[in-house]
């Protein structure tokens, strides 16, 4: 084991660390309010994610998007007994602690909302509370580490409905950890300078072949498939945002997708949860998006 | 340990934290499988049902008929359940009442300390020397059966007890480096 002064001695951060523990085979769904909330819990949600208004509204609707109103948390915080998680934009300590004030379970420094700093995110070791933050590749999920993240996510491409990405974004974290893995101490060092990453978290991964907190996916998971797909893939639990609440039959769906986080490997179990869904959220071709609307560029 | 075929011992592995009670059972000397349906229960001597969401392990153990199958394999097997485990286990859940699997003569408050903000690492007695204790929106026991002994404590409520060949803590101890707690069940096998 490596000596470490860093995150990984932080003793609040282990208690995060542990929860995020506690979510994995688990499915995260995005809700609005507290009625969607109770239908999360009731689908089995392992947690909720409170947000202002979906990804795919956000994407629908442009302007800027914003922490979710006090109320709404407040009240969805009173109609579940799962975690509930909220979104805060990028740098925007302050919503941070708000979000801590109301003491949510989790918070998600997320490109899917405004960001509110180009250049820096929110030093989340200040903090008691959890926090995850999105990532596309090592580097990014290390640096966000650093800063304290207790948990990881894919970026994915929220609120399109297409699993491109958060393919994309899994495989390439899963391939450059092991790549880690077979190197030298010597390569190690260089190999953090071409990361952008710290060289403790580095060796860490290099000697163990794993990110030192939960890797969970998000951004596109529309089906039961999708949801498997990305856990076959190494993702260790699922985020589902727009992917439940603008299907066709939301409570359906939301099962369907917890059983499919459980039974990822077994397709006869895979294929019984995607009978009978009605229609999934329509989905977007990522190619014929232009740049600067796509999210997961957002976060530094 | 004289016997050299190791024991195999299953993790429910429905949501929550199975992949660390593995890394616990190993270092403490079990093999290890994940268990997701009745042929897997079928195939092990002991189970852990480890911390996670209770109510999330309560959904796919109904939408999968698990719950008659792993009562009866209590009645004749070791079981460990840990956080969301133990309120499986218990004969009686409170905040909110919940159906469970009544193998532990036990009343269970869920989320007794609060939310994740009041999470935390804690110092407890145990057999051997103290032991650290990781409480993450725990549940509390409020009361306990007369078949049931008290192994440790925490401000004055049981966090570790036991009821004949089974097991139940309300802390973790699948995230710290002591598998103490995972050698005392590995003994009732």
């Amino acid at each position: 084991m490596i000596v470490n002064n860093g995150i990984l001695n932080n003793e609040r951060w282990r208690l995060n660390v542990g929860l995020a523990e506690m979510l994995k085979g688990g499915v995260i769904m995005d809700v609005i309010n507290a009625e969607q909330a109770v239908i999360a819990e009731r689908a089995g949600a392992c947690a909720v994610m409170a947000l202002e208004r979906v990804p795919s509204d956000i994407r629908k609707e442009g302007g800027v998007a914003r922490m979710s109103p006090v109320r709404i948390i407040r009240e969805i915080k009173a109609a579940v007994t799962i975690p509930v998680m909220a979104k805060a934009r990028i740098g925007h300590f302050t919503e941070a602690q708000i979000l801590e004030a109301l003491e949510v379970d989790y918070i998600d420094e997320s490109e899917v909302l405004t960001p509110a700093d180009e250049e820096h995110h929110i030093d989340k070791k200040k903090f008691k509370t959890a926090f995850v933050c999105g990532a596309r590749n090592l580097g990014e999920a290390l640096r966000r580490i650093a800063e304290g993240a207790a948990m990881i996510r894919t970026k994915g491409e929220a609120g399109s409905g297409n699993i491109v990405e958060a393919v994309r974004h899994i495989r390439t974290i899963i391939k450059e950890m092991r790549h880690l893995t077979i190197l030298g101490p010597e390569e190690l060092v260089h190999e953090a300078k071409l990361l952008g990453a710290p060289l403790d978290l580095v060796e860490w991964v290099a000697a163990n072949g794993r990110l030192p907190v939960p890797n969970f996916s998000a951004g596109g998971i529309a089906t039961p498939a999708d949801a498997a797909l990305v856990m076959q893939l190494g993702a260790e639990a699922v985020f589902v945002g727009s992917g439940i609440f603008k299907s066709e039959d939301p409570e359906a769906r939301a099962k369907a997708i917890v059983k499919a986080a459980t039974y990822f490997n077994d397709p006869i179990k895979l294929l019984e949860a995607s009978e009978d869904l009605g229609m999934a959220m329509p989905g977007l071709d990522i190619s014929k998006l232009p740049e600067e609307e796509l999210m997961q560029n957002r976060g530094w | 340990m004289q016997n050299t075929r190791k024991k195999l011992v299953g993790v429910l592995a429905l949501q929550g934290g199975f992949e660390a009670h593995q890394r616990a059972l190993d270092s403490a000397g079990a093999d290890t499988l994940q268990v997701r349906t009745v042929e897997d229960l079928n195939r092990v001597e002991a189970l852990v049902i480890p911390g996670g969401e209770s109510t999330t392990m309560l959904k796919l153990l109904g939408y999968m008929n698990l719950l008659e199958p792993l009562r009866s394999f209590a009645g004749t097997k070791p079981v460990f359940g840990t956080c969301a485990g133990a309120i499986l286990l218990a004969t009686e859940v409170t905040c909110p009442s919940q159906n469970s699997l009544d193998v532990i003569d036990m009343t269970i408050e869920r989320n007794g300390y609060g939310r994740q903000i009041d999470s935390r690492v804690a110092q407890i007695d145990f057999p051997g020397g103290p032991m650290e204790a990781v409480f993450i929106r725990a549940p509390i026991i409020r009361r306990t059966g007369p078949d049931v002994t008290v192994l440790a404590e925490y401000q004055g409520t049981p966090v570790l007890i036991e009821q004949g060949r089974h097991l139940a803590a309300t802390f973790h101890p699948e995230l710290t480096g002591d598998s103490r707690v995972h050698a005392l069940f590995l003994s009732k096998l």
